[in-house]
Protein backbone atom coordinates (compact mmCIF):
# COMPACT_ATOMS: atom_id res chain seq x y z
CA UNK A 1 0.00 0.00 0.00
CA UNK A 2 2.72 2.31 0.74
CA UNK A 3 4.97 1.39 -1.83
CA UNK A 4 2.02 1.95 -4.20
CA UNK A 5 1.57 5.37 -2.95
CA UNK A 6 4.82 5.85 -3.18
CA UNK A 7 5.39 4.75 -6.90
CA UNK A 8 2.29 7.16 -7.56
CA UNK A 9 4.10 10.13 -5.68
CA UNK A 10 7.57 9.54 -7.46
CA UNK A 11 5.51 8.98 -11.36
CA UNK A 12 4.24 12.41 -10.71
CA UNK A 13 7.12 14.22 -9.76
CA UNK A 14 8.72 12.54 -12.35
CA UNK A 15 6.37 14.04 -14.61
CA UNK A 16 6.32 17.06 -13.31
CA UNK A 17 10.17 17.82 -13.49
CA UNK A 18 9.80 20.99 -14.84
CA UNK A 19 8.03 22.19 -11.49
CA UNK A 20 11.48 20.80 -9.66
CA UNK A 21 13.80 22.62 -12.18
CA UNK A 22 11.82 25.95 -11.24
CA UNK A 23 11.92 25.48 -7.51
CA UNK A 24 16.15 24.88 -7.91
CA UNK A 25 16.42 27.89 -10.18
CA UNK A 26 14.43 30.02 -7.67
CA UNK A 27 16.94 28.39 -4.60
CA UNK A 28 19.44 29.13 -6.41
CA UNK A 29 18.46 32.69 -7.05
CA UNK A 30 17.62 33.27 -3.53
CA UNK A 31 21.45 31.79 -2.52
CA UNK A 32 22.14 34.46 -5.02
CA UNK A 33 20.35 37.74 -3.39
CA UNK A 34 21.63 36.52 -0.41
CA UNK A 35 25.09 37.56 -1.09
CA UNK A 36 23.64 41.00 -1.32
CA UNK A 37 22.44 40.77 2.03
CA UNK A 38 26.25 40.88 2.90
CA UNK A 39 28.17 42.37 0.33
CA UNK A 40 31.41 40.94 -1.07
CA UNK A 41 33.36 39.80 1.64
CA UNK A 42 34.20 36.36 0.85
CA UNK A 43 35.18 35.64 4.91
CA UNK A 44 31.35 36.94 5.88
CA UNK A 45 29.90 35.15 3.21
CA UNK A 46 31.63 31.72 4.31
CA UNK A 47 30.59 32.24 7.63
CA UNK A 48 26.76 32.83 6.92
CA UNK A 49 27.18 30.46 3.69
CA UNK A 50 25.11 27.28 5.95
CA UNK A 51 22.40 29.80 7.15
CA UNK A 52 22.49 30.85 3.52
CA UNK A 53 21.72 27.36 2.24
CA UNK A 54 19.41 26.51 4.95
CA UNK A 55 16.85 29.73 3.88
CA UNK A 56 17.36 29.32 0.36
CA UNK A 57 16.21 25.36 0.77
CA UNK A 58 13.39 26.46 3.47
CA UNK A 59 11.59 29.28 1.14
CA UNK A 60 12.19 26.56 -1.73
CA UNK A 61 10.25 24.05 -0.22
CA UNK A 62 7.18 25.58 0.70
CA UNK A 63 6.98 26.18 -3.42
CA UNK A 64 7.58 22.81 -3.41
CA UNK A 65 4.86 21.66 -0.21
CA UNK A 66 2.46 23.77 -1.37
CA UNK A 67 2.28 22.20 -4.90
CA UNK A 68 2.31 18.79 -3.27
CA UNK A 69 -1.32 18.09 -3.17
CA UNK A 70 -1.87 19.88 -6.51
CA UNK A 71 -2.97 17.06 -8.49
CA UNK A 72 -5.40 15.76 -5.43
CA UNK A 73 -6.80 18.67 -5.65
CA UNK A 74 -8.30 18.37 -9.35
CA UNK A 75 -11.76 16.72 -10.04
CA UNK A 76 -12.16 15.91 -6.77
CA UNK A 77 -9.28 13.31 -7.12
CA UNK A 78 -8.71 13.63 -3.25
CA UNK A 79 -11.56 11.36 -2.46
CA UNK A 80 -11.45 9.35 -4.68
CA UNK A 81 -7.79 8.48 -2.75
CA UNK A 82 -9.67 7.85 0.31
CA UNK A 83 -12.38 5.87 -1.10
CA UNK A 84 -10.01 3.29 -1.53
CA UNK A 85 -9.33 0.96 0.97
CA UNK A 86 -6.45 2.06 1.79
CA UNK A 87 -5.24 3.75 5.18
CA UNK A 88 -4.83 7.40 4.43
CA UNK A 89 -1.18 6.74 6.63
CA UNK A 90 -0.34 5.39 3.25
CA UNK A 91 -1.07 8.13 1.06
CA UNK A 92 0.79 10.64 3.87
CA UNK A 93 3.90 8.51 3.86
CA UNK A 94 3.79 7.92 0.14
CA UNK A 95 3.65 11.67 -0.29
CA UNK A 96 6.05 12.62 2.35
CA UNK A 97 9.01 10.49 1.23
CA UNK A 98 8.11 11.53 -2.18
CA UNK A 99 8.61 14.85 -0.93
CA UNK A 100 11.61 14.75 1.11
CA UNK A 101 13.64 12.82 -1.76
CA UNK A 102 12.69 15.76 -3.80
CA UNK A 103 14.23 18.57 -1.09
CA UNK A 104 16.90 16.12 -0.45
CA UNK A 105 17.49 16.37 -4.28
CA UNK A 106 17.29 20.16 -4.45
CA UNK A 107 19.41 20.56 -1.37
CA UNK A 108 21.87 18.39 -3.15
CA UNK A 109 21.86 20.50 -6.30
CA UNK A 110 21.99 23.72 -4.21
CA UNK A 111 25.46 23.03 -2.82
CA UNK A 112 27.74 23.54 -5.88
CA UNK A 113 26.07 26.54 -5.83
CA UNK A 114 26.99 27.80 -2.29
CA UNK A 115 30.28 26.26 -2.63
CA UNK A 116 30.80 28.23 -5.75
CA UNK A 117 28.57 31.66 -4.86
CA UNK A 118 30.35 31.47 -0.86
CA UNK A 119 33.48 29.59 -1.26
CA UNK A 120 32.41 27.16 1.04
CA UNK A 121 34.04 24.20 0.05
CA UNK A 122 34.55 20.89 2.21
CA UNK A 123 35.57 17.71 1.37
CA UNK A 124 33.03 16.09 3.74
CA UNK A 125 30.15 15.21 1.33
CA UNK A 126 28.57 12.38 2.34
CA UNK A 127 28.41 14.12 6.45
CA UNK A 128 26.71 17.01 4.53
CA UNK A 129 24.27 14.73 2.43
CA UNK A 130 23.36 13.37 5.77
CA UNK A 131 22.23 16.72 7.62
CA UNK A 132 20.65 17.91 4.43
CA UNK A 133 18.50 14.58 4.36
CA UNK A 134 17.68 14.65 7.93
CA UNK A 135 16.96 18.14 8.11
CA UNK A 136 14.59 17.92 4.56
CA UNK A 137 12.83 14.93 6.68
CA UNK A 138 12.15 17.40 9.72
CA UNK A 139 10.87 20.39 7.05
CA UNK A 140 8.72 17.38 5.06
CA UNK A 141 7.05 15.71 7.74
CA UNK A 142 4.96 18.99 9.18
CA UNK A 143 5.29 20.02 6.02
CA UNK A 144 3.15 17.36 3.70
CA UNK A 145 0.77 18.06 6.91
CA UNK A 146 0.09 21.30 6.55
CA UNK A 147 0.13 21.08 2.86
CA UNK A 148 -3.33 18.59 2.87
CA UNK A 149 -4.73 21.20 5.28
CA UNK A 150 -3.63 24.69 3.38
CA UNK A 151 -4.75 23.32 -0.58
CA UNK A 152 -8.06 23.41 0.29
CA UNK A 153 -8.24 26.60 1.88
CA UNK A 154 -8.29 30.47 -0.07
CA UNK A 155 -4.15 32.06 0.23
CA UNK A 156 -2.56 28.32 0.96
CA UNK A 157 0.77 30.31 -0.36
CA UNK A 158 0.54 32.70 2.85
CA UNK A 159 -0.93 30.19 5.05
CA UNK A 160 1.61 27.11 4.43
CA UNK A 161 4.64 28.79 5.61
CA UNK A 162 3.16 30.69 8.77
CA UNK A 163 2.45 27.81 10.47
CA UNK A 164 5.05 25.48 9.19
CA UNK A 165 8.02 28.16 9.64
CA UNK A 166 7.85 28.39 13.70
CA UNK A 167 7.65 24.92 13.79
CA UNK A 168 10.14 23.95 12.14
CA UNK A 169 12.80 26.60 13.92
CA UNK A 170 15.03 23.63 16.09
CA UNK A 171 15.42 21.77 13.17
CA UNK A 172 16.59 24.63 11.02
CA UNK A 173 18.78 25.77 13.84
CA UNK A 174 20.43 21.80 14.15
CA UNK A 175 20.78 21.68 9.99
CA UNK A 176 22.48 25.25 9.88
CA UNK A 177 24.56 24.45 13.05
CA UNK A 178 25.64 21.29 11.42
CA UNK A 179 26.77 22.47 8.43
CA UNK A 180 28.34 25.38 9.15
CA UNK A 181 30.32 22.60 11.68
CA UNK A 182 30.83 20.56 8.59
CA UNK A 183 32.04 23.69 6.74
CA UNK A 184 33.88 25.65 9.02
CA UNK A 185 35.46 22.92 11.19
CA UNK A 186 33.98 21.16 14.39
CA UNK A 187 36.91 22.20 17.05
CA UNK A 188 34.51 21.01 20.10
CA UNK A 189 33.31 18.20 18.87
CA UNK A 190 29.29 19.61 18.47
CA UNK A 191 28.49 17.58 15.20
CA UNK A 192 26.78 14.54 17.42
CA UNK A 193 24.37 16.40 19.54
CA UNK A 194 23.11 18.37 16.28
CA UNK A 195 22.67 15.63 14.38
CA UNK A 196 21.02 13.90 17.39
CA UNK A 197 18.77 16.37 17.40
CA UNK A 198 18.08 16.30 14.02
CA UNK A 199 17.31 12.61 13.90
CA UNK A 200 15.00 12.97 17.10
CA UNK A 201 12.72 16.05 15.50
CA UNK A 202 12.16 13.74 12.97
CA UNK A 203 11.42 10.89 15.03
CA UNK A 204 8.54 13.03 16.63
CA UNK A 205 7.19 14.51 14.02
CA UNK A 206 6.99 11.51 10.86
CA UNK A 207 5.29 9.43 14.11
CA UNK A 208 2.86 12.10 15.17
CA UNK A 209 2.08 13.68 11.96
CA UNK A 210 1.66 10.60 10.75
CA UNK A 211 -0.52 9.74 13.41
CA UNK A 212 -2.73 13.05 13.28
CA UNK A 213 -2.62 12.99 9.35
CA UNK A 214 -6.14 10.67 8.97
CA UNK A 215 -8.30 13.14 11.07
CA UNK A 216 -7.29 16.09 8.57
CA UNK A 217 -8.54 14.12 5.84
CA UNK A 218 -11.17 12.72 6.79
CA UNK A 219 -14.76 13.81 6.40
CA UNK B 1 -18.95 13.92 11.06
CA UNK B 2 -19.64 15.67 13.69
CA UNK B 3 -23.04 17.24 14.05
CA UNK B 4 -24.45 20.10 15.77
CA UNK B 5 -24.76 20.17 19.37
CA UNK B 6 -27.77 22.19 20.95
CA UNK B 7 -26.20 21.77 24.83
CA UNK B 8 -22.88 23.37 23.66
CA UNK B 9 -23.79 26.52 23.78
CA UNK B 10 -25.09 26.29 27.96
CA UNK B 11 -21.72 24.09 28.33
CA UNK B 12 -20.30 27.27 28.00
CA UNK B 13 -22.72 29.29 29.90
CA UNK B 14 -23.50 26.92 32.20
CA UNK B 15 -22.34 29.61 34.75
CA UNK B 16 -23.20 32.82 33.39
CA UNK B 17 -22.32 35.26 36.45
CA UNK B 18 -18.90 33.84 37.29
CA UNK B 19 -16.59 35.29 34.89
CA UNK B 20 -17.41 38.79 35.61
CA UNK B 21 -16.73 37.55 39.14
CA UNK B 22 -13.78 36.42 38.35
CA UNK B 23 -12.77 39.60 36.54
CA UNK B 24 -13.79 41.66 39.52
CA UNK B 25 -11.78 39.77 41.27
CA UNK B 26 -9.19 39.58 38.89
CA UNK B 27 -8.66 43.62 38.62
CA UNK B 28 -8.56 43.42 43.05
CA UNK B 29 -6.05 41.33 43.14
CA UNK B 30 -4.16 42.89 40.36
CA UNK B 31 -4.44 46.44 41.49
CA UNK B 32 -3.36 45.00 45.30
CA UNK B 33 -0.62 43.33 43.84
CA UNK B 34 0.76 46.08 41.93
CA UNK B 35 0.21 48.77 44.49
CA UNK B 36 2.36 46.37 46.82
CA UNK B 37 4.91 46.16 44.21
CA UNK B 38 5.12 49.61 42.64
CA UNK B 39 5.23 51.26 46.30
CA UNK B 40 5.74 48.77 49.15
CA UNK B 41 8.35 46.15 48.56
CA UNK B 42 12.11 47.81 48.79
CA UNK B 43 13.90 47.96 45.50
CA UNK B 44 16.19 45.10 44.43
CA UNK B 45 19.69 44.96 45.30
CA UNK B 46 20.99 44.85 41.78
CA UNK B 47 18.62 46.01 39.22
CA UNK B 48 16.70 48.82 41.54
CA UNK B 49 13.48 49.69 40.20
CA UNK B 50 13.57 47.64 37.04
CA UNK B 51 13.24 45.08 38.67
CA UNK B 52 9.06 46.03 39.54
CA UNK B 53 8.68 44.82 36.23
CA UNK B 54 9.77 41.27 37.27
CA UNK B 55 5.72 41.43 39.39
CA UNK B 56 4.14 41.71 36.53
CA UNK B 57 6.67 39.96 33.57
CA UNK B 58 6.38 36.77 35.50
CA UNK B 59 2.74 36.34 35.98
CA UNK B 60 2.08 36.71 32.74
CA UNK B 61 4.53 33.88 31.88
CA UNK B 62 3.16 31.50 33.84
CA UNK B 63 -0.19 32.22 32.68
CA UNK B 64 0.09 32.36 28.86
CA UNK B 65 1.76 28.92 29.64
CA UNK B 66 -1.13 28.14 31.26
CA UNK B 67 -3.25 29.09 28.72
CA UNK B 68 -1.68 27.64 25.92
CA UNK B 69 -1.36 24.52 27.76
CA UNK B 70 -5.16 24.85 27.99
CA UNK B 71 -5.07 24.63 24.79
CA UNK B 72 -3.64 21.99 23.90
CA UNK B 73 -5.76 19.82 26.14
CA UNK B 74 -9.11 21.27 24.80
CA UNK B 75 -7.41 20.39 21.27
CA UNK B 76 -7.06 16.96 22.68
CA UNK B 77 -9.93 16.31 24.25
CA UNK B 78 -12.03 17.69 20.73
CA UNK B 79 -10.24 14.96 18.78
CA UNK B 80 -11.41 12.46 21.27
CA UNK B 81 -15.06 13.58 22.04
CA UNK B 82 -15.75 15.55 18.89
CA UNK B 83 -17.65 18.06 21.14
CA UNK B 84 -17.99 21.59 19.87
CA UNK B 85 -17.58 23.35 23.25
CA UNK B 86 -14.28 22.23 23.58
CA UNK B 87 -13.27 23.86 20.01
CA UNK B 88 -14.97 27.29 21.55
CA UNK B 89 -12.79 27.32 24.52
CA UNK B 90 -9.47 26.12 22.37
CA UNK B 91 -9.99 29.22 20.11
CA UNK B 92 -10.65 31.43 23.10
CA UNK B 93 -7.22 29.94 24.84
CA UNK B 94 -5.60 29.91 21.83
CA UNK B 95 -6.45 34.01 21.71
CA UNK B 96 -5.68 34.79 25.02
CA UNK B 97 -2.65 32.75 24.95
CA UNK B 98 -0.88 34.55 22.17
CA UNK B 99 -2.03 38.14 23.72
CA UNK B 100 -0.18 37.22 27.21
CA UNK B 101 2.50 35.71 24.75
CA UNK B 102 2.76 39.25 22.97
CA UNK B 103 2.71 41.42 26.32
CA UNK B 104 4.64 38.79 27.82
CA UNK B 105 7.70 39.71 25.06
CA UNK B 106 6.92 43.24 25.29
CA UNK B 107 7.40 43.21 29.00
CA UNK B 108 10.56 41.28 28.61
CA UNK B 109 11.52 43.88 26.06
CA UNK B 110 11.33 46.88 28.32
CA UNK B 111 13.12 44.86 31.33
CA UNK B 112 15.88 43.85 29.08
CA UNK B 113 16.38 47.37 27.50
CA UNK B 114 18.09 49.24 30.85
CA UNK B 115 19.63 45.73 31.98
CA UNK B 116 20.79 43.99 29.26
CA UNK B 117 21.34 47.33 26.87
CA UNK B 118 19.19 45.37 24.57
CA UNK B 119 15.77 44.75 23.79
CA UNK B 120 15.92 41.75 22.43
CA UNK B 121 18.13 38.90 22.91
CA UNK B 122 18.40 34.88 21.79
CA UNK B 123 17.68 33.60 24.89
CA UNK B 124 16.07 30.02 25.31
CA UNK B 125 13.05 31.30 26.98
CA UNK B 126 12.49 34.58 24.88
CA UNK B 127 12.88 32.94 21.65
CA UNK B 128 10.82 29.95 22.39
CA UNK B 129 7.72 32.61 23.49
CA UNK B 130 8.26 34.73 20.24
CA UNK B 131 8.35 31.16 18.29
CA UNK B 132 5.43 30.17 20.61
CA UNK B 133 3.50 33.21 19.78
CA UNK B 134 3.97 33.25 15.70
CA UNK B 135 2.90 29.02 15.83
CA UNK B 136 -0.24 30.01 17.95
CA UNK B 137 -0.42 32.92 15.60
CA UNK B 138 -0.61 30.84 12.62
CA UNK B 139 -3.14 28.68 14.02
CA UNK B 140 -5.75 31.67 14.78
CA UNK B 141 -5.21 32.54 10.81
CA UNK B 142 -5.95 28.98 9.90
CA UNK B 143 -9.21 29.22 11.87
CA UNK B 144 -10.36 32.27 9.41
CA UNK B 145 -9.26 31.21 6.43
CA UNK B 146 -11.09 27.92 6.75
CA UNK B 147 -14.75 28.14 6.40
CA UNK B 148 -16.58 24.86 7.54
CA UNK B 149 -16.69 24.78 10.97
CA UNK B 150 -15.95 21.06 11.13
CA UNK B 151 -12.97 21.32 9.15
CA UNK B 152 -11.79 24.60 10.71
CA UNK B 153 -12.14 22.80 14.54
CA UNK B 154 -9.94 19.57 13.34
CA UNK B 155 -7.59 21.33 11.45
CA UNK B 156 -6.61 24.16 14.21
CA UNK B 157 -7.02 21.05 16.67
CA UNK B 158 -4.67 18.91 15.13
CA UNK B 159 -2.15 21.95 14.65
CA UNK B 160 -2.33 23.32 18.13
CA UNK B 161 -0.93 19.30 18.66
CA UNK B 162 1.29 19.56 16.71
CA UNK B 163 2.57 23.56 18.06
CA UNK B 164 2.54 22.33 21.66
CA UNK B 165 4.75 19.17 21.33
CA UNK B 166 7.34 21.78 19.55
CA UNK B 167 7.33 23.61 22.70
CA UNK B 168 9.80 21.60 24.19
CA UNK B 169 12.03 21.17 21.14
CA UNK B 170 12.35 24.79 20.51
CA UNK B 171 13.46 25.22 24.24
CA UNK B 172 16.09 22.80 24.16
CA UNK B 173 17.51 23.58 21.00
CA UNK B 174 17.97 27.11 21.02
CA UNK B 175 19.45 26.37 25.32
CA UNK B 176 22.15 24.41 23.13
CA UNK B 177 22.40 27.05 20.49
CA UNK B 178 22.83 30.12 22.88
CA UNK B 179 21.89 30.76 26.24
CA UNK B 180 21.96 34.05 28.79
CA UNK B 181 18.49 34.58 30.23
CA UNK B 182 18.85 34.69 34.55
CA UNK B 183 17.00 31.53 36.45
CA UNK B 184 13.50 31.18 36.20
CA UNK B 185 11.83 33.48 39.30
CA UNK B 186 9.40 31.29 41.47
CA UNK B 187 8.34 32.13 45.31
CA UNK B 188 11.58 30.17 46.30
CA UNK B 189 13.87 31.95 44.53
CA UNK B 190 12.71 35.49 45.89
CA UNK B 191 12.47 36.84 49.67
CA UNK B 192 9.55 36.75 51.52
CA UNK B 193 9.26 40.64 50.51
CA UNK B 194 8.93 39.84 47.00
CA UNK B 195 6.79 37.12 47.63
CA UNK B 196 3.27 38.57 48.03
CA UNK B 197 3.22 41.26 45.53
CA UNK B 198 4.26 38.32 42.76
CA UNK B 199 1.28 35.60 44.60
CA UNK B 200 -1.29 38.37 44.38
CA UNK B 201 -0.60 39.49 40.52
CA UNK B 202 -0.17 35.76 39.76
CA UNK B 203 -3.93 34.96 41.09
CA UNK B 204 -5.10 38.52 39.87
CA UNK B 205 -3.72 37.19 36.25
CA UNK B 206 -5.12 33.92 36.63
CA UNK B 207 -8.41 34.83 37.30
CA UNK B 208 -8.55 37.35 34.39
CA UNK B 209 -7.30 35.03 32.33
CA UNK B 210 -10.16 32.59 33.16
CA UNK B 211 -12.66 35.37 32.62
CA UNK B 212 -11.45 36.30 29.78
CA UNK B 213 -11.48 32.68 28.33
CA UNK B 214 -14.74 31.86 29.69
CA UNK B 215 -16.48 35.12 27.77
CA UNK B 216 -14.64 34.02 24.79
CA UNK B 217 -15.66 30.38 24.86
CA UNK B 218 -19.14 31.70 24.83
CA UNK B 219 -18.54 33.87 21.97
CA UNK B 220 -17.02 31.38 19.93
CA UNK B 221 -20.22 28.83 20.58
CA UNK B 222 -22.65 31.33 19.87
CA UNK B 223 -20.84 31.74 16.57
CA UNK B 224 -20.25 27.91 15.89
CA UNK B 225 -24.44 27.49 16.97
CA UNK B 226 -25.21 30.24 14.39
CA UNK B 227 -22.95 28.42 11.83
CA UNK B 228 -23.79 24.99 12.62
CA UNK B 229 -27.74 25.43 12.10
CA UNK B 230 -28.87 24.22 8.63
CA UNK B 231 -29.51 26.41 6.19
CA UNK B 232 -33.00 27.41 5.30
CA UNK B 233 -34.60 25.25 2.35
CA UNK B 234 -34.63 27.56 -0.78
CA UNK B 235 -37.93 29.29 -1.44
CA UNK B 236 -39.82 26.83 -4.03
CA UNK B 237 -38.24 23.85 -3.18
CA UNK B 238 -40.77 21.01 -2.82
CA UNK B 239 -43.09 21.38 0.17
Amino acid sequence: MLTAALRKELLLQWRSRAQFMAVFVFGAAALLLFSFAVGPVAEMLRQFSAGFLWLGLLLSSTLTLAESFHAEMENRAMEGLLLLPANPRALYYGKAIANWLQLTLLGIALIPVMVVLYDAGTTRIPMLILVIALGTAGLSAPGTLYAAMTAQVRSKQTLLPLLLFPLIVPALLASVKATSLIILGDPMNQMRSWIVLLASFDAIYWSLCGLLFGNVVEE
Amino acid sequence: MIGPDKTMHDDNNRFPRLPWILLGLGIIFLAIGSYIGLFVAPPEALMGQVQRIMYVHVPTAWNALLALTFAFVCAVIFLFKSDWKWDARMEAAIEVGVVLGFLLCCQGSIWAKPTWGVWWDWDPRLTTTAVLVFAFLGILALRKFVDDPGRRAIWSAVATIIASVDVPIVYYSVRWWNSLHQLQSSPSTVSRQFWLPLRMNAFGILFLMTAFIMLRARVASMRLAQELVPPPPAVGEGV
